[in-house]
Order: C-alpha cells, then sequence, then structure tokens
C-alpha cells in the first residue's frame, strides 16, 4: 500500500515538474516580453530596465525558473499584471461558479450516461442499443456553445424559465446562484454525458460476458438482479474512471460554457486574461488545472480498492 | 488497407451516407463561388436578418450577406484549418511515437512529456498558445497540432512496441536491415490503419475546437468567415432570426458527426477485437 502510493506521488511529482517546465517555457516564448506589456508603450528604456531588475527578468532564464519554482511551491503564483492582486487569490474569488458547474455537469453526465449505457448494454445490438450509440455520437459532435445558446434561446429567452446570463446579483441566496447553473450544467452534463455512456456500454458488454453471469442467471436470478448486482458492480472500475475523467474534462470545457452564459467563474478569467495578455494568471490557471487532473487521476486509482476489493493498494 | 477492406468499410450503411454527406460538404464549399452569384462579404442594410427566400437559399445575417455563401466560405477555412492539423498532428505524433517506440534511450522521456502535455486540458492548452503566438490561422493551426500530437504519439508508440515483437521484424534485422529501415519499410506500413482512425477523429474534433477558438475570439479574427466566428458574429441577434445561429452550428455538428462515423467504421473495421464485442 505504501509502496504503491508512494511510487503513485513519485510519478504524479514528474509529471507536475515537467507541465511546471512547460508552462514555463510558454510564457518565455511568448511575442512581446511581459515587461513591455506591463508598462505600456509610454515607458522610457530607464524604466523597463528598472522593472526588469524589479521583477528579476534580468537574471539568467535558469535563475528565473528556480525562482519561480520556489515561488510556486509555497503557493505563490505571482501577481496578475492587470487584476493588480496575487493570482491565487484571483483564482479564488472566481472558483465558486466553476466548482458548482463541474460538480452539477458531473451529476447530469452520470445520471444520463450510466443507465443509457447499462441498457445499452442490455439491449446490445437491437433498436434501442443502435439508437443511443448514434445519439451518443451526436453528443460528441455538437458544440457547447452553440448547444448552449440555443437552450439559452429556448429555455431563457423563449420560455423564461432561467436567467439568460450572469450569476446574480453578488451575495445572491444560493438558491439564486444555482438557478443561474441551470442552463449551463445542463449543456455540460449532456454533452459529456456521451462520453459516460460509451465507457459504460463498454464495461457492462465486457462483463456480461463473464461466466459468473451465466452462473447467476443459470441458478434462476432475474435479470434485473444479474445485471443490477452482479454485473453492474463489477463494471464499476471503468465507469469510476470515466467518471473520474469527465470531472477533469469539464475544468476545461467549462471555458467556453461559462463564455456562453457569463458566468464569473475561472474559465472566463483565463479567456480574459488571454485577450489582455496577462501571463501570470494564464499560467497560474494550467498550472491549478493540470495540477487538478494530475490529482484526480490519482484518486481514481485510490477509488479502484475501494470499488474492486481485488485491487490491492 | 487493401481494396477488400475499403469494399467492406463503405458497405457499412452509416459509413456510406457520412462519406456522401462529407463530400457534399467539400463540394458546396468550393463549388459555391463557381456556381452562385452571392458573393459571402457582400453586405446590405436593407436585407438584413432575412428569412430564407429564393434569393438567399438560407436567407441573410445581422449585414444582409447571403447566409449559404458564408456557410461555404466558412467550410472552406474551418475545414482546410482542420485538415492542415490533422496532417500535421499526425505525422508528428508519428514521429514521436515512433521514437518513443524503437529507441529505448528515449522512450521515458517522450512518454512523460506526453503525459504533462496530456494533463492540460485540450482548449485551455490551445487557448494559451494561440494567446502567446498571436491569433492568426497559422498559430490556431500550430495550436490545435501541438494539443492533439500527444494522442497520436500515444497510439503509434502503442502499436509499435506490438509490432517491433512480431517475428517478420526479427527476420528483417536477421537480414541486416538498418534500424531506420526496419521502422520506415517494415514498421510504419503495420501502422497505417491506427493512424488513419486517429487521423479521422483528430480532423472531427479540430473542427470543433476551432469553433471553440474562433467563438471564444481567440482564434481566427473575426472578419475572416468561418463557422465559429460566424456563430460568434451573430449570437446577439439569434432572437431575431435563429437561422444565423442555427445553420453554421449545423454545419458544425454535420461534419464531425460524418468525419466520427468515418473513423468509427474505419476502427471496426480494422479492429478485430471490438468487432466481437461490437
Amino acid at each position: 500500500m505504501l509502496k504503491f502510493l508512494l511510487s503513485r506521488l513519485a510519478g504524479m511529482l514528474a509529471v507536475m515538474a515537467l507541465v511546471g517546465v512547460i508552462v514555463f517555457g510558454l510564457t518565455r516564448v511568448a511575442a512581446g516580453d511581459p515587461v513591455s506589456v506591463l508598462l505600456g508603450d509610454q515607458a522610457t528604456p530607464a524604466d523597463v530596465e528598472r522593472a526588469k531588475v524589479r521583477y528579476g527578468l534580468d537574471q539568467p532564464v535558469a535563475v528565473q525558473f528556480a525562482v519561480w519554482v520556489g515561488q510556486v511551491s509555497r503557493g505563490d503564483l505571482g501577481d496578475s499584471i492587470f487584476l493588480q492582486r496575487p493570482v491565487t487569490q484571483a483564482l479564488l474569488e472566481r472558483a465558486e461558479p466553476t466548482l458548482w458547474l463541474a460538480f452539477l455537469a458531473v451529476s447530469v453526465a452520470a445520471l444520463i450516461g450510466v443507465p443509457a449505457g447499462i441498457a445499452s448494454a442490455v439491449f446490445r445490438g437491437r433498436a434501442l442499443d443502435q439508437v443511443l450509440s448514434t445519439v451518443a455520437m451526436l453528443g460528441a459532435s455538437i458544440p457547447s456553445f452553440w448547444l448552449g445558446l440555443l437552450m439559452m434561446q429556448a429555455f431563457a429567452v423563449s420560455l423564461g424559465w432561467f436567467p439568460v446570463s450572469g450569476y446574480g446579483e453578488p451575495g445572491a441566496p444560493l438558491a439564486e446562484r444555482l438557478r443561474h447553473l441551470v442552463l449551463p450544467a445542463a449543456v455540460l452534463g449532456l454533452l459529456n454525458s456521451t462520453l459516460v455512456l460509451r465507457f459504460t456500454r463498454a464495461a457492462m458488454m465486457e462483463v456480461l460476458t463473464e461466466d459468473y453471469i451465466r452462473t447467476a442467471r443459470s441458478k434462476g436470478l432475474g435479470e434485473t438482479v444479474v445485471v443490477l448486482k452482479h454485473a453492474l458492480r463489477n463494471a464499476l472500475v471503468p465507469i469510476v474512471t470515466v467518471i473520474g475523467l469527465t470531472v477533469a474534462l469539464m475544468i476545461g470545457g467549462a471555458v467556453v460554457t461559462e463564455t456562453v452564459f457569463g458566468l464569473p467563474g475561472v474559465g472566463s478569467l483565463v479567456v480574459n486574461a488571454v485577450m489582455r495578455r496577462d501571463y501570470p494568471v494564464i499560467q497560474g490557471a494550467l498550472l491549478v488545472v493540470a495540477g487538478l487532473y494530475v490529482l484526480i487521476n490519482f484518486l481514481v486509482d485510490l477509488l479502484y480498492a475501494v470499488v474492486d476489493p481485488r485491487v490491492r493498494l | 488497407m487493401n481494396r477488400l477492406q475499403w469494399a467492406r468499410l463503405f458497405q457499412r450503411r452509416m459509413v456510406l451516407v457520412a462519406v456522401v454527406l462529407l463530400a457534399g460538404l467539400l463540394l458546396l464549399s468550393w463549388a459555391f463561388p463557381w456556381v452562385a452569384s452571392q458573393d459571402p462579404s457582400d453586405t446590405n442594410v436593407l436585407s438584413r436578418l432575412k428569412a430564407p427566400s429564393a434569393e438567399h437559399w438560407l436567407g441573410t445575417d445581422e449585414l444582409g450577406r447571403d447566409l449559404l455563401a458564408r456557410i461555404a466560405a466558412g467550410g472552406r477555412h474551418s475545414m482546410a484549418i482542420a485538415a492542415v492539423t490533422a496532417l500535421a498532428a499526425t505525422l508528428a505524433g508519428t514521429v514521436l511515437g515512433l521514437l518513443a517506440g524503437f529507441v529505448r534511450p528515449l522512450e521515458a522521456p517522450l512518454m512523460r512529456l506526453v503525459d504533462a502535455m496530456m494533463a492540460l486540458p485540450d482548449l485551455l492548452l490551445a487557448i494559451a498558445l494561440v494567446a502567446i503566438l498571436g491569433p492568426s490561422a497559422w498559430t490556431v493551426v500550430l495550436a490545435l497540432s501541438l494539443v492533439y500530437t500527444p494522442r497520436v504519439a500515444r497510439v503509434v508508440r502503442a502499436s509499435t512496441l506490438v509490432v517491433r515483437e512480431l517475428p517478420f521484424i526479427e527476420a528483417a534485422r536477421a537480414l541486416g536491415m538498418t534500424d531506420a529501415r526496419v521502422l520506415f519499410r517494415h514498421v510504419l506500413p503495420q501502422l497505417t490503419s491506427p493512424l488513419l482512425v486517429q487521423a479521422s477523429f483528430i480532423f472531427a474534433y479540430a473542427i470543433l475546437a476551432e469553433a471553440a477558438l474562433s467563438f471564444l475570439g481567440v482564434g481566427m479574427p473575426p472578419e475572416v468567415p468561418t463557422w465559429g466566428t460566424m456563430v460568434a458574429g451573430s449570437q446577439t441577434y439569434a432572437h431575431t432570426s435563429l437561422g444565423v445561429v442555427l445553420y453554421p452550428g449545423l454545419a458544425i455538428v454535420l461534419t464531425s458527426l460524418c468525419l466520427q462515423l468515418l473513423g468509427d467504421g474505419l476502427r471496426d473495421l480494422l479492429d478485430p477485437r471490438l468487432q466481437r464485442t461490437t
């Protein structure tokens, strides 16, 4: 157990270190150095020199990298050039809508994808399976911004059931904020449910061919019990994996959905940072998101042991 | 792939439908300027947001431009960007994957790099890359190619690991062939099938990703018609005339769906293990 944990942790750190190199490298090949972005056109050469010394940009790249790694490992992601505050603070301020959105969307994706995937596997090759498989592929072809705009048009503009955009007034009650999240979460959840469906279907089909399923049937158990107790439990490992993967995908997908629905989340923070070339924010967001992704993968590995007692860590 | 396999591919109804629709979209995009008089950039304030008519088959947008002509022009840009991306990512991924699968000392560093790249969400990485490189068609292609290269590299490496243990590779080595010759003449041809599958899926993903980037305003410049910039530019007029958002989006859905159906058909055909379960 301890050995497994340590080796996985080492692997995580190696991947994160490389992510750090990539993220740091990205901003060093950027067109235009950060100082001129920061100071604008009016700066004199002396101003530029002073700023370079202040931000440590006169040091060799290796030294800059070492300093940056030191800061990041202490949880300091630097200061936003445009927002005039630490990147960690900006990210935390914007975290709430994004986390709610991801949580709700994953729930929607799992609640639709898992039962549909089970049904698809049980009725494989029949009309229901073919319809579900086609719908799944259709879901993977629909751009989220387009579905978002159409749903906004139908349910917010025409029917008026939900707010068109935003996250309510600052300090609005939770119910009000969640009402703003219904449409975005539905869009993101519906589109990602197709991935869950495909993996559930594949996992269930594999399990349903096992000998112990035939044994369960031959001892006279009802089909419902066979499918839900004997098959589903054994198919849970890949299903848990894909749901974990979906959480990680959500973080990326949220960028577009948040922009469509005007949600003040991490996604729109990043898009705005890109428009303003606010490199520290882009760096910080990439680092945090990649960290979450690696962490989720690690947690999924741990969950294996809970779901499947045969997996000994 | 031999002729028999191509024939079997087109026997599948869905694949055939997908290929016909794709051919139709290609034809619409490239032949439209030759057969129709509507210019995609002709503005006309008097016929803004008009419903479909004999003159404008899909109606007009917020500047009175013909929607069908714009979708054809957008198709040329969107499909060209996605096609070049699929080609570039497949080539780069093949080189990296072959190296990782065949040159032992390179395997660990290359695959860790691939892991790190894949830990960054596709779209977020593409956004960051475009932000840093500056927006243009080539940076979109470059950014998306970099995003999809690790995916190809992973598939190619996995296939290479299988192929390099096969007896005919040993035979080729026993005949005294150099590593490079074994790699390019004997290993690479075995990878054609998985590469075709990957390329068609990346083509589909790139269509979606370019549209998303352009929609966010960090992809193609707004004045260049692509399916993404069209939706982005017209989104505020959706309540007056839904078509300005609906039709370019449908073009994206149709193209991406057909490409994925094609990729799926190829995979089912070429992977006997999947054929058993599906």
